[in-house]
């Protein structure tokens, strides 16, 4: 089946909406990759799932609770070792405001 | 007795143990020798943990001195390192998660521990588990016991590869598309994938939650079934576990399928898979049929859609899963980048590999505005037909058998730029994982001297029929012996 191919800013768009730094190498890469993959989906159109519900999950599991017991937490410590970056017991980020 | 004990099963490994004709220490000790001598050659392991697991051996071995050792107590195992191990690195082979050591065990890490089984390492794989060869490490690819130029399969392909060249006596892995079964499968060992389920998922760095599952790679179906008992069962950590105890699967060993009705799918032997490996799995079935199972053709028509829902919901729900590497948490962070967007962007730029970013560019695509209901929706509703038919399937049949993958071991780099192409690896395994039954591969011959797999699928929580079947045709043949020449 005939289809369109995606274009550089089409590659670069989907990486803005996921923050994903990209050269442009991998941009010309995966806008060839992508396209050729895609392909290979379209044919998921000519099947009729006409009155046919999505599904989510294989097992009809629905609204699992626990009881609403209190629990010792994991220590901050724990928590906060693998940070890269910390200040007291918080994980510090860099300047949102340019 | 065996000659080597790096060769041993988990049954025969406790009869030694409970006769105390070898210590767990020993046990462990030349399993940590066989990994010094043949790792450099398979890269099974993305790291080796010699001191706490004699450690942990010391403590089976008081265990089973005090007349309390379970069936798993003292044995060697290897775990995909994409399951949270406490204070021991679990990097899913990824640049991301290099440093990443985790503050908490996995709850099957956490059971397996309990009765004492010893960890020796932890298994390479292909990063953050997509991927059918182990290429896709960031760190060094795994090669095939049976033949070092070959891949051992993905991205299980590290607990594959140690469980073939007797490096650990069993390992656990997970399976989202196939991987699990499609190593075991071109590493002539036994795999199971259980029920969406069966297994927590607590604890096992999350790829595409509506398909993942844990499993068990071993040397034969009745350490299948021992480990498959000790992970299985509910837990109130994971919300899609299932309220159930798990039975004693090793009951289920009769060696017993007469009468037993067994679904032959025919889309699944033909065009693109390998003439060879059909013929093997005919040789297969009329074993089957021999010792009293009745065999008939059948279809699920659905079967060409699948591989297009899977590379649709997989990167989509992977996209989701790993937008949490942000460098701010844990794991690699960019720290020479200006401001927070800019850290963002190199991190994941420099902390993921090719095919990881191809995934999530995917499924970024596939889940954006104008796209969402021509691509995420539509495969959601062709997942619902492909669970439909095979619902249908087992009105009529017991278990249904396919190859586990469409060839034997593919060559090194072979399929490595060309990513439809290795996609096609998994075309067997895939709608299982949409369908959420359980399914497991076994060796069921040889082509070319590389192991073939027979997939055998089973109802949700068929796992006791699956290994019935498995059992009675392992007992009818000796692939399950064989070993490498390594």
């Amino acid at each position: 089946m005939d289809s369109p191919r995606l274009t550089p800013e089409e590659v670069r768009h989907i990486a803005l909406l996921y923050r994903m730094g990209l050269d442009e190498d991998e941009v010309e890469r995966l806008r060839n990759q992508l396209s050729d993959i895609l392909a290979n989906f379209r044919a998921l159109q000519e099947v009729d799932t006409t009155d046919v519900p999505p599904t989510g999950h294989s097992v009809e599991l629905l609204n699992v609770m626990r009881d609403d017991d209190t629990f010792t937490p994991m220590p901050a410590e724990d928590t906060l070792a693998n940070a890269p970056l910390r200040e007291d017991d918080f994980f510090r980020v860099k300047a949102v405001l340019d | 007795m065996p000659s080597a004990l790096h060769g041993l099963t988990i049954s025969e490994a406790r009869s030694l143990l409970d006769r105390r004709e070898v210590s767990a220490r020993e046990l462990t000790q030349a399993h940590l020798d066989r990994i010094r001598d043949i790792d450099p050659r398979v890269g099974a392991f993305v790291s080796v943990t010699p001191e706490e697991a004699l450690r942990q051996a010391d403590l089976a071995d008081a265990a089973i001195a005090r007349g309390d050792a379970g069936p798993l107590a003292g044995i060697p195992m290897q775990i995909k390192d994409n399951m949270c191990t406490r204070g021991i690195a679990t990097t899913c082979s990824s640049r991301m998660l290099e440093r990443f050591v985790p503050p908490y065990d996995a709850t099957v890490v956490e059971r397996l521990r309990d009765r004492h089984a010893v960890m020796v390492g932890k298994g390479n794989m292909d990063e953050f588990a997509m991927g059918s060869s182990t290429e896709n490490s960031a760190f060094f690819p795994t090669r095939n016991p049976w033949d070092v130029h070959r891949v051992p399969g993905g991205s299980s392909g590290g607990p594959a590869a140690a469980v073939a060249s007797g490096e650990s006596v069993f390992s656990l892995g997970s399976d989202t598309g196939g991987s699990i079964r499609q190593p075991a499968s071109l590493c002539g060992i036994v795999g199971i994938k259980p029920t969406y389920g069966l297994v927590s998922r607590y604890g096992l760095v999350a790829f595409a939650s509506s398909l993942d599952q844990i499993g068990p790679l071993t040397k034969d179906v009745t350490d299948c079934a021992i480990v498959l008992g000790a992970i299985a069962g509910s837990d109130p950590r994971d919300s899609t576990s299932i309220p159930m105890e798990p039975p004693d699967y090793t009951a289920a060993l009769t060696g017993d399928v007469r009468g037993l009705r067994i679904g032959v799918p025919r889309e699944y032997y033909a065009e693109g898979i390998d003439p060879a490996v059909a013929d093997t799995l005919r040789q297969a079935l009329a074993k089957l049929e021999s010792l009293g199972a009745v065999v008939e053709e059948t279809s699920l028509p659905h079967t060409s859609y699948a591989l297009a829902v899977y590379y649709i919901l997989a990167p989509s729900e992977a996209s989701a899963n790993l937008a949490r590497y942000d460098g701010v948490k844990y794991g690699y962070s960019a720290q020479d980048a200006g401001g927070m967007w800019e850290a963002m962007e190199l991190t994941k730029q420099r902390g993921f590999g090719p095919e990881v970013k191809r995934r999530i560019m995917l499924g970024t695509y596939a889940l954006s505005a104008g796209y969402y209901d021509a691509y995420y929706l539509k495969a959601q509703k062709v997942r619902t037909l492909i669970g439909r038919e095979f619902r249908d399937a087992f009105q009529k049949y017991d278990v249904l058998v396919t190859p586990t993958s469409p060839t034997v071991a593919f060559k090194l780099g072979d399929k490595v730029e060309d990513p439809v192409q290795m996609y096609l690896s998994d075309v067997c395994t895939i709608p299982i994982n949409i369908a959420g039954v359980p399914a497991m591969s076994l060796p069921a011959g040889f082509v070319d001297g590389l192991p073939v797999g027979m997939q055998i699928i089973g109802r949700p929580l068929g796992e006791e029929t699956i290994l019935r079947t498995a059992h009675a045709y392992e007992q009818a043949t000796e692939w399950h012996t064989m070993r490498p020449d390594l």
